[in-house]
């Protein structure tokens, strides 16, 4: 496992963001130690997965600071978050739909291939050898993931449960040492959230990647999530384990004020 | 089962990336290297003339495009301006130093108009699809006129459209009108095999992935570590390398001119529709797609006579036009992956024959 445990890989302080009016973070402060899984949960429209844009550099904040690495910003950028190890999946499948499986794997090793265009264009020594190491690694996940027999489909004539797990796929391939997981489970049957709940885990245990991921099933945050924060309206509104979360009155609240309204 | 890719078992990724993993596939490679070598021995010197080599070179210019359009999705209506540069550094190049070999000056003219697509493809960091395409176009009335308006280009030759300088290679002539037509096939020929197989092996790397990356989702591409404008500008160098040097080629060992009406804007658009039938994003499609174009009007003019109708000729170039319109919204709306996806399904159909499940 990389680096120690209860050390924070990613701080992030006071995080307020706003489109025009819509304050969608306001003094939004929390830490994802090492090697946890951490989930963010929320009401639709709480503000979670623009927080996570935040964190890998797709919005800007207008107030606040972003701690990853030891390292504080006042803001990230997608390149430089993906150099540095954030990679992440997206709410609304963002595969490349002309392409196959993996190919679109293969397009999340860009960091470990350097070979510039003309040794590609000859194909021979370092850029094949570059190919082949990557393509190892990659069928390394393929395996992984159990997809071998859709490698070769395009992604846009897969079913929505296998386009979800190759992009997972597409984000393992960069070895991130954050990975942002937006819904990873939206939208799947029972069979395949569970299948989805067994790949996190074993990529969190068996690589040590740290997690952070927004989920609506409260059944399965409970169960794979070390600590919880709660997000409404922009604001936080409680942090702590599972068990702590959900005994907390204003969640509660915020739950049920939901479910009524 | 003429053609099979089950029992076809890969033991390694090597084998698995090659560049024809398919046995099959390999001998189709291989006949058609054959034929190709062979066809001036059973060709007319008609057929080499007006059909191979502008077939050849069309095939370069259309893969050129098809890098820039089909797999990085930059759509681009430039590609004669960018051939009028090839053909007109070309001749400043072979001008000035006379003894340089023609392939070296090729390869210059086709870097010089790499380094003006560059230029050219620097908007297109901000200005994506249509409003892209208008740049294009501006980019290739600005070059040809660039090359009518300033002499320099054509070493204030009178006439403004200088020939073709006569230039040997080991000993034989092979550009200018003295050059034999089969020397002339067999450079082109060579040149465009070497190109298409670079090309090939381009999109099959990573640079091709981040290319259709950058096509398929520019944002989600940007967000696992793409740089999108470096990305796009390879993407336009190494198009604009490829028409360059078809244009290049298209003056020297074709027409033996070097005149701007050659490259104007409906030669930008002939090779669009080339890539648009032949298929976007297929290196197959590119030379499908440029011997349809260049044959549909050799086949619609012979045809009259062939079944003993009686067709003036204005009817049969509207004919044309008509046919070239249908066929364009046929793939665009039908088969966006064109000839190629064709091919493809073809081979299946063969794959699986004689037991169709
Ligand atoms: N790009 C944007 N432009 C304008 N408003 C935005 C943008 N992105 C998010 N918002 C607004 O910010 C607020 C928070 O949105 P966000 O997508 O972060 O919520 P969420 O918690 O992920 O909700 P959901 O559970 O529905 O995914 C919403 O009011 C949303 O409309
Ligand atoms: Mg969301």
């Amino acid at each position: 496992m990389v680096g120690e445990k209860n050390e924070a890989l990613l701080k992030v302080e006071n995080i307020s963001l706003a489109f025009g009016g819509v304050r969608a973070l306001e003094e939004v402060s929390f830490d994802v130690m090492r090697g946890e899984v951490r989930a963010i949960i929320g009401p639709n429209g709480a503000g979670k997965s623009s927080m996570l844009n935040v964190i890998n550099g797709f919005y800007h904040p207008q107030k606040g600071s972003i701690t990853y690495k030891n390292r504080r910003r006042a803001q990230m950028k997608p390149h430089a978050a993906a150099a540095a190890g954030i990679a992440r999946t997206f709410q609304n499948i963002a595969l490349f739909r002309g392409m196959s499986a993996l190919d679109n794997i293969m397009t999340g090793r860009v960091h470990k291939m350097k070979r510039g265009f003309l040794w590609q264009a000859l194909h021979i020594g370092p850029a094949r050898r570059e190919e082949m190491e990557n393509r190892a690694f990659v069928e390394g996940i393929i395996d992984f993931l159990e997809i071998q027999a859709i490698r070769r489909v395009p992604v846009g004539r897969l079913p929505y449960g296998l386009q979800k797990r190759v992009e997972l796929g597409r984000a393992l391939a960069a070895e991130p040492d954050l990975l942002l997981l937006d819904e990873p489970m939206a939208g799947m049957n029972l069979e395949e959230k569970e299948d989805m709940c067994r790949f996190i885990l074993d990529v969190n245990e068996q690589f040590g990647t740290t997690i952070a991921l927004i989920e609506h099933d409260m059944g399965v945050v409970m169960d794979i999530s070390d600590r919880v924060v709660v997000l409404d309206h922009g604001k936080k509104l409680a942090d702590g384990t599972p068990a702590e979360v959900r005994g907390d009155q204003a969640v509660v609240d915020a739950y049920l004020g939901v479910a009524r309204g | 089962m003429f053609y099979r890719e089950a029992g076809d078992f890969k033991s390694t990724y090597a084998e698995d990336q090659a560049l024809f993993p398919i046995a099959l596939d390999r001998w189709f490679v291989l006949a058609a290297a054959v034929m190709a070598c062979g066809v001036p021995l059973v060709a007319s010197e008609y057929w080499l003339s007006t059909i191979f080599l502008p077939v050849l070179i069309l095939s370069i210019a259309a893969i050129g495009l098809n890098l820039l359009t089909g797999y990085a999705g930059q759509l681009s209506l430039g590609a004669g301006g960018f051939m009028a540069c090839g053909a007109y550094m070309a001749y400043k190049f072979t001008t000035a130093f006379p003894e340089l070999n023609m392939v070296v000056v090729f390869a210059l003219s086709g870097l010089s108009a790499a380094a003006v697509g560059i230029v050219f493809g620097i908007p297109s960091l901000r200005i994506k699809g249509f409003y892209l395409a208008v740049t294009t176009l501006a980019a290739q009335f600005f070059l040809l006129w660039l090359f009518t308006k300033v002499p320099w280009f054509v070493n204030y030759s009178i006439s403004g459209v200088p020939t073709a300088p006569p230039r040997e290679m080991f000993g034989v002539p092979v550009t200018g009108a003295s050059a034999s037509v089969e020397a002339r096939y067999y450079l082109v020929l060579a040149l465009t095999a070497i190109l298409a197989l670079l090309a090939k092996n381009l999109v099959r790397g990573r640079i091709g992935r981040e290319w259709m990356a950058i096509r398929d989702m520019d944002i989600a591409a940007e967000i696992i570590g793409i740089r999108p404008l470096k990305t796009k500008l390879t993407a336009f160098a190494i198009s604009s390398f490829y028409c360059g040097v078809a244009g290049a080629l298209w003056s020297f060992c074709y027409i033996n001119i070097v005149e701007p009406t050659a490259f104007d804007i409906n030669r930008s658009f002939a090779i669009l529709f080339m890539i648009i039938i032949g298929g976007l994003g297929s290196i197959l499609g590119s030379f499908l797609g440029a011997a349809f174009i260049t044959l549909l009007p050799v086949f619609l003019n012979n045809a009259p006579a062939l079944f003993n109708l009686q067709i003036s000729s204005t009817l049969v170039s509207h004919i044309e036009f008509m046919v070239f319109g249908a066929l364009i919204i046929f793939f665009l709306i039908v088969e966006p992956h064109g000839l190629a996806r064709l091919w493809q399904i073809a081979k299946e159909k063969l794959r699986l024959w004689p037991f169709p499940h």
